[in-house]
């Protein structure tokens, strides 16, 4: 008995060393992308172009990100943080630098999004996505339309809110609500946010991430502080929904592909890259996430519905009143501080 | 303390699973600086006196209470189920066991998740209600959608060990104490209920230590509007990148359930070891 038991686990033991002997002969690059970013097609097609395959996980939002990067225990080659992330990264030298000779696709991207404070050489990054944050409703729902952040304190609409379930986006909703600038560093106007954000506690029905698009989608709730993409995706599926930019003013923002600086196929990383700026796949991706690519070439390729939205696509004078977010640097401790002290309040 | 030689695994394995680790929380909960970067640690009480404010203090109580109530109810509820399967025939007894236990082996994150289309407001109860003539129920994302959550997770850990004392009870005794003249209740109260004790301890701390530390229902059935405990502890450790402060509140809500546990133990001084005791 005890000599098959032996046997056993010698042939469980060769056969997955075969098994995985074979996975490792392919090239490999890990992924890390937010949740519900990317169209799914696009990775196949990457594996079977470019003979790679592509380990693909997902994280919620910035801080998560940047909490599993820095604990290590896992590489990734390729990951797409927003704009004060990048900036926080370059800062703490986490990222490696990208050779643009190996983006020939660069020169596909519309200027106006290289080159922009958060990597203002543009040696680190390849921008993917851009947007906006602002208030989706449903008009069916609504006995008013919503045009400012401080509608979201209007106790008419007590359990029919939604907020973000991430740190930056939803205290810059207060700041804004307040008339202060989303950058503060003032810790004043921050506890001023904070104590705003409390007040409206009462009156939410829920903070989510990508769970909020079923929500409004389903009608469970009529009110969300979302960002543009989700809203061009959650405006397809239900046509009762509006999104707007409050009047207050809002945040613009970018994501853009990085390489850590343990990644371990930098090369790989390098093309899935550039694979990714092509317009055909940028198109692609856009039309899936519904989110704005910075690819005018795969702008053009969406539906019409989609491109000449301004939802996805606002004009330059909807951008006037809004702000990029930076990396608060020194003040980092206190926005942890006074988002646990939110979420933790009644 | 003598290890024999086959005891040197497991004594190694404790070592390095149970006792470092806890060493490690301590260490954290002890100091402060930055998470990465053990030289820059010193010694700090900074992160108890943090968290020994209203504002947190409150926190702990919510968590407690929540988990009180879910202990209560479980209890309530699961009693009287173990009561019945225990007193079945074996053969319909070893099926409701089992149709008792076969939701279990789903995915518990399935499970909670399968309650977001039941509780929604369009929801297939608020349906039901809906269609017979009522106002739809605000049944999501609130406390009592947590509660139902923690209940719904842990009954099995309470019926299970209540139901394997009672099924080992020798029922004779029972027949004696009416035999004797004593009524159901009395018989109830003087000869099932303490002869089944060790159960109820075993699974009243089942379910009382998962209730107090869960994130995972409170997070998906509470919006991350009601943060109890154990979203507080996670996101210092996922997004704030706070290990002191994190680790300083997982040795707090240690020290909440080794209380919890030295006042049930206190009800189950004789009968240690026997039937279904945990320890």
């Amino acid at each position: 008995m005890k000599k098959r038991i032996v046997l056993l686990l010698a042939l469980v033991m060769i056969i997955s060393a075969v098994a995985t002997g074979c996975g490792e002969s392919k090239p490999t690059i890990n992924v890390y992308n937010w949740g519900d970013y990317i169209d799914p097609d696009v990775l196949d097609m990457f594996e079977e172009e470019f003979g790679v395959k592509v380990v693909y996980d997902t994280y919620a939002t910035n801080e998560d990100l940047y909490v599993k990067l820095k604990q290590g225990g896992s590489s990734y080659d390729v990951i797409f943080p927003s704009d004060y992330m990048i900036e926080r990264m370059i800062r703490e030298e986490l990222l490696s630098e990208i050779d643009l000779s190996k983006i020939d696709q660069i020169s596909k991207v519309d200027e106006t999004f290289l080159n922009l404070d958060y990597d203002p050489e543009n040696k680190y990054s390849v921008p993917y996505m851009w947007g906006t944050v602002g208030i989706i409703y449903n008009k069916e729902m609504v006995s008013r339309p919503l045009t400012k952040w401080s509608d979201l304190w209007d106790p008419e609409f007590s359990g029919d809110i939604i907020m973000l379930n991430s740190q930056r986006d939803t205290i810059a909703v207060a700041l804004k609500k307040l008339g202060y600038s989303l950058n503060t560093r003032n810790i004043t106007e921050l506890e001023a946010a904070r104590d705003e954000l409390i007040a409206q506690k009462s009156l939410v029905y829920a903070y989510l991430g990508d769970e909020v698009k079923d929500v409004i989608v389903g009608e469970e709730a009529a009110i969300a502080v979302v960002w543009s993409g989700d809203a061009v995706a959650m405006i397809r599926e239900n046509p009762n929904l509006e999104y707007v930019m409050p009047e207050e003013g809002t945040n613009l923002w970018f994501d853009a592909m990085v390489i850590p600086n343990n990644a371990k196929n930098k090369e790989d990383a390098q093309k899935f890259i550039n694979f990714m700026t092509r317009p055909d796949i940028a198109a692609l991706n856009a039309d899936y996430i519904g989110y704005s690519s910075p690819i005018p070439e795969a702008v053009e390729m969406l539906p019409d519905e989609i491109k000449n939205s301004l939802v996805g696509y606002p004009t330059d004078d909807m951008l006037e009143n809004t702000e990029i977010f930076k990396d608060p640097q020194d003040i980092l401790s206190e926005y942890d501080r006074i988002w646990t002290e939110i979420t933790s309040a009644q | 303390m003598k290890i024999r030689n086959t005891g040197y695994p497991y004594f190694f394995w404790l070592a390095i699973f149970i006792a470092i680790p806890l060493l490690l929380v301590l260490y954290f909960a002890f100091t402060t600086g930055d998470s990465q970067n053990m030289g820059t640690f010193t010694f700090s009480l900074d992160n108890f006196r943090r968290f020994f404010t209203p504002i947190y203090l409150n926190v702990l109580y919510r968590s407690i209470n929540l988990a009180l109530i879910s202990t209560v109810i479980c209890l309530g509820l699961g009693y009287p189920i173990a009561y019945i399967i225990s007193r079945e025939k074996p053969r319909i007894r070893n099926i409701m066991v089992l149709l008792f236990v076969i939701p279990m082996w789903m995915n518990f994150l399935l499970r909670t998740y399968a309650w977001l289309t039941l509780l929604g407001k369009n929801g297939i109860i608020n349906y039901v209600i809906t269609k017979i003539g009522f106002q739809p129920l605000d049944l999501m994302y609130n406390d009592s959608a947590v509660l139902l959550g923690m209940v719904y997770n842990f009954l099995p850990f309470m019926v299970l060990p209540i139901f394997s004392v009672l099924t080992k009870m020798d029922f004779n005794l029972v027949e004696a104490a009416e035999d004797l003249g004593a009524n159901r209740r009395t018989t109830f109260l003087k000869v099932i209920l303490p002869l089944s004790l060790p159960g109820v301890i075993t699974g009243v701390t089942m379910v009382f230590i998962p209730a107090v530390s869960t994130f995972v229902i409170s997070s998906l059935l509470g919006g991350n509007k009601s943060t109890l405990i154990g979203n507080l502890i996670e996101q210092q450790f996922r997004y704030t990148m706070d290990w002191h402060f994190g680790s300083a509140m997982s040795i707090i809500l240690m020290v909440f359930i080794l209380i919890a546990m030295a006042l049930t133990s206190k009800f189950d001084k004789e009968k240690e070891g026997e039937g279904g005791g945990l320890w």
